[in-house]
């Protein structure tokens, strides 16, 4: 389990680095869908299996390929020339480092930082759980139906802005 | 517990006695027995892959009434060999300007997308992969992945047609996985489940096919979309794209899309089978053991095979703005009130005997069928008197 980890997680940073390192866009892209299947794979590993699968179908078959569209339908040269650091990249460093380290000293100091996670009792569906925690009025309705409505209100944009009035 | 009634468990336990034996570890044991029960599935798919080379290549000739092979082996039956051999000896063509590595990733996730489905398929209640209580999302995950293996060639090919076909295909295909979606959602309300092994088990009554007979054709009309085939085939075409995204492939890389393509319909037409008819229940045929209930569900898929087989020979190609407005028009809003339906009936008729639920199911689906065959009708009707003028009397009703 742990060596399983690792491996991923060193996937999932290396993936990330090449994602804003690599000159090509459409490299940059599918390096993102490399680091987006390793957060998949750290799901699967932490027995949400429906997370992980949520995570493959959305973000690699919907987000993902999407990207890739938009940029082969943006510019003709899909290469990126120039210097790939400004004089400010010192403060951006800075910045990443001091949030690492900021989130680093909160989690060890969370009291369930050190403890093993309890194992699943059998029988245990969590997709059932998931289902009925999303529709019961006492636990995540509200945001539920929010999501739905926001997401509705998108598509009713996108079909306006597209739609050719003859 | 002998091999004739559970052979995965039977033979698995037996290796790992014969391991630990050996003095290994019993946890790389059993991932080592884990290994071996993959690396046996995968092979086996690939052989019924090499096979479905020569069954298609014998059911086109049939439709089209000619003879098919006929000459290396009795039937032809040792062709398909001969043509894996062709393809291997061919030269392997690299063009100038590919980007190599997503060139030659491109082809080996297009066969991996489709061997990972038999995973989760229940050959029998005992010989399957995993039973994920995600299966049915497991699948439209799976078709994510070839959606991107058809973009990778298409982008990494540095050709024109390769990049207009990939864009074709995979439009057709993010547009037709909604109606698919949909359809397999109705499956997961009846049944109560999104493992197949539970959808399978809940068919042992009535198969989801009478209960749903609409909900059975969505699918099926999506999965020959998500497939590419004809008459959905928008990514070939001689005269407009050639090759589609292939086009650039020679060789093995040619033959692994090829390969990729005969098992994936395969693949949809045993999830049509497990889905709709019944998964491995045969009339109690299945209880003669799980080789036989195995045998079952792969004859259901060769039956699910031939009939995506029977719609690529028979039917024309459609336009593409046609096919995205037939999916987007029609299926959709079709699925979604299949759907609907579905679910209110199933919590509506609780509780109530099997027969009467299947009755009215069947019933309710018959009634859609035929509000959208009218409906159909009267928009025909709008559209012809456009084209036409308003509708001139016809001969006989001038003659009464």
């Amino acid at each position: 389990m742990t060596i399983l980890f690792l491996i991923t997680a060193v996937v999932i940073l290396a993936s990330a680095v090449m994602v804003v390192s690599s000159r090509n866009l459409v490299h940059a892209a599918l390096w993102l869908v490399s680091a987006l299947f390793g957060v998949a794979v750290l799901y699967a590993l932490l027995n949400a299996g429906f997370l992980a699968v949520v995570q493959v179908v959305i973000y690699i078959g919907a987000i993902a390929i999407l990207f890739i569209f938009a940029v082969m339908l943006t510019r003709r040269e899909m290469r990126d020339t120039g210097p790939g650091l400004n004089q400010n990249w010192w403060i951006s460093a800075l910045i990443s480092l001091l949030t690492f380290g900021g989130l680093a000293v909160l989690l060890s100091n969370w009291s369930g930082f050190s403890q093993t996670s309890p194992a699943i009792p059998s029988g245990f569906d969590a997709v059932q759980s998931l289902g009925k925690a999303l529709i019961s009025p006492d636990a995540f309705v509200l945001p539920f139906e929010v999501a739905s409505i926001l997401l509705v209100a998108a598509l009713v944009g996108s079909v306006y802005i597209a739609f050719n009035r003859k | 517990m002998n091999f004739w009634t559970n052979p995965i468990q039977v033979t698995a336990s037996w290796l790992m006695s014969l391991f630990t034996g050996w003095g290994m570890a019993q946890s790389l044991a059993n991932i080592l027995i884990n290994l071996l029960g993959i690396v046996i599935l995968v092979t086996i798919m690939l052989v019924i892959d090499i096979m479905l080379v020569w069954i298609e290549r014998k059911v086109v000739a049939r439709f089209q009434d000619r003879l098919g092979p006929n000459r290396v082996g009795p039937f032809g039956l040792i062709q398909p060999f001969a043509d894996i051999i062709k393809l291997f000896i061919k030269e392997n063509i690299t063009p100038v300007g590919v980007d190599k590595v997503v060139y030659n990733l491109a082809p080996v996730l297009s066969v991996f997308s489709v061997l990972i489905l038999w995973a989760i398929i229940p050959l029998a209640p005992t010989i399957l992969g995993v039973d994920l209580n995600v299966g049915l999302l497991y699948l439209v995950a799976a078709g994510a992945i070839g959606t991107l293996s058809i973009i990778m060639a298409g982008w990494s090919s540095n050709n024109k047609f390769a990049l207009l076909g990939a864009f074709r295909q995979v439009a057709a295909m993010i547009s037709y996985e909604i109606p698919m979606v949909v359809a397999l959602l109705i499956p997961t309300i009846l049944a109560g489940t999104m493992g197949m092994l539970g959808i399978s088990q809940a068919q042992q009554g009535m198969w989801y096919v009478f209960l749903s007979p609409l909900g059975a054709l969505i699918f099926l009309i999506s999965a020959v979309a998500e497939l590419g085939r004809a008459p959905f085939d928008l990514s070939e075409g001689e005269s407009e794209v050639v090759a589609g995204f292939h086009i650039e492939y020679s060789g093995m890389k040619f033959g692994w899309f090829y390969a990729g393509e005969l098992l994936h319909a395969f693949t949809f037409g045993g999830f049509w089978g497990i889905l709709f008819f019944g998964g491995y229940h045969f009339f109690g045929l299945e209880n003669w053991g799980p080789l036989v209930a195995a045998a079952i569900v792969l004859f259901k898929a060769l039956l699910g095979y031939w009939v995506i087989m029977w719609i690529k020979y028979t039917l024309m190609r459609i336009r593409i703005d046609h096919m995205l407005a037939f999916n987007w028009k029609f299926l959709v809003p079709l699925s979604l009130v299949v759907l609907m339906v579905t679910a209110l009936l199933n919590t509506l008729l609780r509780g109530i005997s099997a027969w009467i639920i299947g009755l009215s199911m069947f019933l309710a689906n018959a009634l859609i069928a035929w509000i959208t065959i009218e409906i159909l009708r009267a928009r025909t009707q709008t559209e012809r008197e456009k084209v036409e003028g308003p509708s001139q009397p016809t001969m006989e009703a001038v003659q009464h």
